[in-house]
């Protein structure tokens, strides 16, 4: 029973920061029709500031205990780099996939030594800030309390992204976008304006996921590589450019791997990636997705 | 522009065979992954120039050769390089079967993610499953006999840039011709065919998705072949060869020698090989210079060194007209 906790609460976490960076993926996907290699090395980028800035802000003074706030604000910051890669992309939008996916690429390669020559090549690490907030006792179990606040966290985005996209004005034009790019210009919408934003708040997704993440674990130069491929299988399980399926893509991703690391951990990424290619032949769509052609 | 392309490529050929007489042993021992990576694009670009798919898992069957080869020598004491090679690429295309079966039921990102998946798996069993795989160490490459000679006279070095140096050269241009002979027969059009135009060609009794499973199970074949000879110039196949950055530094080559071209990724495989070469010898960030060089010339040469090339002749053609 207490393991089975475990491997929920493990998961659940884990999901949770998953769902940020795959949210990201499909905003930008579902607007811009380019799936983002680049996703990983966000996400890299917020961890590796999120410690900078929370070193930063104790060796100043501030109290330990408020280093949330701070990782989420830093996060926040450090995807203000968006407009400026969006702007690169410009220059792609209406070639072949093919490059598109290799625009990417290369920025991941350019990251990977943009955070080398920041913050080296050693794993870097919080401490153990995380105890400060001490741990919750949940039947048989004790679970950090940061985690939980960030599962919290991450439901709290989730709810306010759909809201935003569902409810207001931008999240309408923005979806309106995403369907029908062509009659949205016609109607007066800012095109140009609308995929900055939406690439720069793709961005801060997975920026802030980072930071959220590197309490609980170290930062090093392989985060990039791997979870995009991760955040991938997400996507493809829950349908590519749909929000409701990196929801879902997330919680199963995230408790797969929390169950395998568990009970069998050889399996750990391949039961992902078998995953990924049942859904890809049963639903191609994946499992929220459009259908294909 | 034919008369152009054979001299070019005569001079090449004689260039290649001359290197090991001219250049450092040091300088050669980098020409055999360039030779490696040309045999291996040469079946990948018949996948991604001809055929339109872009595949981002390729590394799986370059993988599936060095594994291949690190097996078959060392675990089961086979010796004989060309059986090594049959082995490993009948292999590779025995597992491209089933994954083309999957895969080319769809086109553009739908296909690069799904081979990605496939390669990551590949990545996954051979990183975790340790007491068949060596793990992340890798399984060790015994030297193989070429032709039943094993040049047991000669050092590890001096074997790599003589004897298998030769063989591989001979081997890119004999795959090389029959590339050519494929791309240039009526299969190699109904490929350009179906990339042009799915819905015509199939319409004309173009049967796509076979023509597309074919494609990709000679990539694979060519995949290995490459994988196995990278795999034997470094003693070594490790679960890196899987990794889908890998994939990705397949498709950088294709591109950087441009996939509009026959001859494009031969000429990437030795410029990146040679590039990053000299990147890791100037300065620890070469990721960073290379991804530069990829941003370049994705956004303002996407036809790559060829479409470079051919682009500059037309031009300097028509000046002297």
């Amino acid at each position: 029973m207490s393991s089975f906790l475990d491997i929920l609460i493990g998961g659940v976490f884990h999901a949770a920061v998953l769902f940020l960076v795959a949210a990201g993926l499909q905003l930008v996907f579902g607007v811009q029709k380019i799936v983002n290699l680049a996703c990983g090395s966000f996400y890299a980028l917020g961890a590796y500031f999120g410690i900078t800035a929370v070193t930063w802000c104790i060796a100043h003074g501030m109290p330990p205990a408020l280093f949330l706030p701070v990782l989420i604000v830093a996060g926040l910051v450090v995807g203000l780099i968006g407009p400026f890669i969006e702007a690169l992309l410009l220059t792609v939008y209406h070639r072949d996939e093919a490059f598109q996916l290799l625009l990417t690429f290369a920025l991941v390669l350019m990251f990977q030594d943009v955070l080398r020559f920041f913050w080296g090549a050693d794993p870097q690490q919080l401490g153990d800030l995380v105890m400060s907030y001490g741990r919750v006792h949940m039947g048989a179990i004790q679970v950090p309390t940061y985690n939980l606040l960030v599962i919290f966290a991450s439901i709290a985005i989730a709810l306010g992204l759909g809201a935003f996209l569902q409810k207001t004005r931008f999240g309408r034009i923005l979806r309106a976008t995403a369907e029908n790019r062509e009659m949205s210009l016609a109607l007066g919408v800012n095109v140009r304006w609308m995929y900055a934003s939406v690439f720069t708040l793709g961005t801060m997704l997975g920026t802030v996921g980072g930071a959220l993440v590197v309490p609980t674990a170290a930062a090093s130069l392989d985060m990039p590589v791997e979870l995009v491929v991760e955040a991938f299988a997400v996507v493809v399980i829950g349908g590519l450019g749909s929000m409701r399926g990196a929801l879902v893509g997330a919680l199963i991703v995230g408790l797969m791997r929390a169950a395998a690391i568990s009970w069998y951990s050889e399996l750990e990424m391949l039961a992902i990636y078998l995953v990924v290619i049942v859904v890809l032949v049963a639903r191609p769509g994946g499992l929220f997705g459009k259908p294909l052609e | 522009m034919r008369t152009l392309q054979a001299v070019l490529l005569s001079v090449a050929l004689v260039v290649l065979l001359a290197l090991p007489r001219v250049l450092s042993q040091y300088h050669v021992t980098l020409v055999l992954p360039a030779l490696a990576y040309a045999i291996a694009l040469l079946g990948y670009n018949l996948l991604f120039g001809y055929t339109g798919l872009l595949s981002f898992g390729h590394a799986l069957f370059v993988a599936i050769g060095g594994y291949g080869a690190a097996v078959l020598s060392s675990r089961l004491g086979l010796k004989s390089f060309e059986l090594i090679l049959l082995l490993s690429a009948v292999t590779a295309v025995l597992v491209a079967i089933p994954i083309a079966l999957l895969s080319v039921r769809y086109v553009k990102i739908f296909f690069g993610i799904l081979t990605l998946a496939f390669g990551m798996l590949f990545h996954s069993f051979l990183f975790k499953f340790y007491n068949l795989t060596g793990g992340d160490t890798g399984i060790r490459v015994l030297r193989p006999t070429l032709l039943g000679r094993a040049y047991e006279d000669l050092d590890k070095t001096t074997w790599l840039v003589g004897p298998f140096y030769y063989y591989c050269v001979v081997l890119l241009v004999v795959l090389g011709f029959v590339m050519w002979r494929l791309v240039h027969s009526p299969f190699g059009l109904h490929l350009v065919a179906t990339r042009e135009n799915r819905r015509k060609s199939e319409y004309l009794g173009v049967r796509v998705r076979f023509f597309r499973l074919i494609a990709f199970a000679i990539s694979a074949f060519y995949c290995a072949v490459g994988g196995a000879i990278l795999a034997i110039n470094t003693g070594q196949a490790d679960p890196e060869l899987a990794y889908w950055t890998h994939s990705g530094d397949l498709v950088f080559m294709t591109v950087l020698g441009g996939f509009g071209n026959f001859f494009g990724p031969v000429v990437g495989a030795f410029s990146y090989v040679f590039l990053k070469d000299q990147l890791v010898g100037m300065t620890q960030y070469w990721r960073f210079w290379l991804g530069l060089i990829l941003v370049i010339l994705v956004v303002l040469f996407p036809r790559g060194l060829a479409g470079l090339f051919e682009r500059m002749w037309a031009r300097l053609h028509r000046s002297t007209m």
